[in-house]
């Protein structure tokens, strides 16, 4: 009798640990839509003409992005929407550089990322402001950092919807980025 | 009682997707079938009820048990009335298993009728997203091809090859005064005919769970004589107009300067983002968002302004505008007819 009630309590136990592991996380479906871009001071390289590092303020929204799946199939997304592909290609690079290996140009942390989709680079990045929302500029810029394994592979996206010539994100192996050269240590982080 | 007058109840509803008010030759089957199915399955069921009815009623009379009989006696058999039983639990038994043969057999027949591959006559395109339609009607010649969303439109008595696709999940497409459920699956191709007797509206609707705004999915199959969807099909190939007011112009380049562009297409223009509904005609159509709100300008309006309180969801982003382009952008979509 009394291990019955014991198992019951367990099996109840058991299902509401089941039925809290549902709510995986929050999707916030609907920005405010007069938010006004994050103003992020990033630095895009550690180097420094005088004694101290540059000096780097983020806002810190970055996190919520990188820990998202939602954000970051979202991204994956508006990445061939938005015709990304047409030079980073699937992130092996074209016209663009490859955006999987481990060197990043102009930084690799979000911040960076978000400021290089959103002002352009020289040699061929265009500015995206005004033409992609700050929200989906966030998610693209979450899903190329899960790109080279820089988010988790729980939260990193799960299927490919065409064709891609490599497993989705969450199925890479958890291997560092493919070597790409001399490395400028990400400032942010 | 009130089950028997629930079908004269439901068939009373004047509601525009009603599958038993068939205007083309596969709708005629499918509803002729229901009608079938319907009307013998009824005369059983009430057949049974009311020899229910009889026997009980009617009772059987038990002779009282005779003077020295033994408690066994009543299990006895009689020979009789025995062989009579066994005869009409036979026959039932073989009425009940021709009953189900012969509707099965209609149903596979209706089925093959239905399902049967056929090509002719004009073929559309027709590509499931969530959630909305892309269409596309095919011809050999390029420059015949028309691109639109949501709203297909057909001529009468001409047999019409709908090619469904999907590029996300599955969707179904079903009209009911038209034709029968066909999926739409990605990765595979699945043919659909349509032969609309009757000029109309009709309205289709996505008949498979395909996300949160699977219910608003809508989209109108609107169907003509020959010289008037020839003179669509025209008007439909022709680049967009161009803004014939300072509102519009307005509007245009505020369309060209925000992020509408990156997803939306407007031929004879700039904007070539293929990604959301091709919009170069989209003043002409009559609903908004896969049939969820009639097009007006104001609903326009509403439907940029905040795309995710009408359908919460949906991939359209809230864009950030500037107030006086908000109306120029609805002025000028509205004026592309």
């Amino acid at each position: 009798m009394c291990s019955g009630s014991l198992k019951a309590l367990m099996a109840a136990c058991a299902m509401g640990a089941l039925l809290g592991a549902c709510q995986r996380e929050e999707r916030d479906q609907r920005p405010s839509p007069v938010a006004s871009e994050t103003r992020e001071q990033v630095a895009l390289t550690t180097n420094s003409a005088g004694p101290s590092p540059p000096e780097i303020r983020v806002s810190g929204k970055g996190a919520k992005y990188e820990a998202s799946a939602y954000d970051q199939s979202q991204g994956k997304k508006y990445y061939a929407w938005f015709n990304c592909n047409g030079c980073h290609s699937n992130g092996g690079g074209g016209s663009g550089p490859p955006l999987m290996d481990d060197r990043w140009i102009y930084g690799g942390s979000i911040e960076n990322i978000v400021q290089t989709i959103r002002e352009g680079r020289p040699n061929g990045m265009p500015s995206f402001r005004g033409k992609i929302p700050d929200e989906q500029i966030w998610q693209i810029a979450a899903y190329v950092r899960s790109m080279s394994g820089n988010t988790s592979s729980d939260s990193a996206p799960q299927r490919n919807d065409s064709m891609h010539p490599h497993p989705s994100e969450s199925r890479t192996p958890p291997s560092p980025p493919v070597n790409g050269g001399t490395v400028a240590p990400s400032p942010s982080r | 009682m009130v089950a028997l007058s629930l079908p004269s109840v439901l068939t009373g509803c004047e509601r525009w997707p009603d599958a038993l008010d068939p205007k083309a030759p596969e709708a005629h089957d499918i509803a002729w079938l229901i009608w079938t199915f319907t009307g013998l399955l009824g005369a059983i069921w009430l057949a049974v009820v009311i020899a229910m009815l009889i026997a009980i009623r009617g009772g059987r009379r038990v002779a009282p048990p005779a003077a020295g009989a033994t408690p066994l006696d009543a299990l006895a058999l009689h020979p009789a009335g025995e062989r009579s039983r066994t005869v009409i639990v036979g026959v039932l038994g073989g009425l009940t298993a021709l009953t189900v043969l012969v509707l099965t057999g209609l149903s596979y027949a209706t089925q093959r009728s239905l399902f049967a591959p056929r090509q002719e006559g004009l073929s559309i395109l027709v590509t499931g997203k969530q959630w909305w339609w892309e269409l596309q009607y095919e011809d050999a010649d390029p420059s015949r091809i028309v691109e639109t969303a949501n709203e297909i439109h057909v001529p009468v008595n001409v047999p019409v090859t709908l090619k469904l696709e999907a590029s996300d999940v599955i969707h179904s497409l079903w009209v009911p005064r038209l034709m029968g459920k066909e999926d739409l699956i990605p990765g595979r191709q699945n043919v659909k005919r349509v032969f609309v007797t009757q000029p109309g509206v009709y309205r289709g609707q996505c008949a498979e769970f395909c996300g949160q705004q699977h219910a608003h999915m809508g989209l109108l199959i609107v169907a003509e004589p020959m010289a008037d969807f020839e003179r669509w099909r025209d008007r439909q190939r022709a680049e967009a107009a161009s803004p014939s007011s300072d509102e519009q112009q307005a509007g245009h380049d505020a369309f060209l300067k925000r992020s509408c562009v990156m997803c939306h297409q407007i031929r004879g223009t700039d904007a070539g983002g293929r990604s959301g509904p091709d919009l170069t005609h989209v003043g002409s159509r009559m609903t908004l968002a896969a049939g969820t709100l009639p097009l007006t300008r104001g609903s326009l309006a509403a439907w940029i302004v905040d795309p995710h309180g009408v359908k919460p969801g949906v991939d359209m982003p809230l864009t950030k505008l500037e107030p006086d382009e908000l109306n120029a952008i609805a002025a000028y979509l509205e004026s592309l007819k």
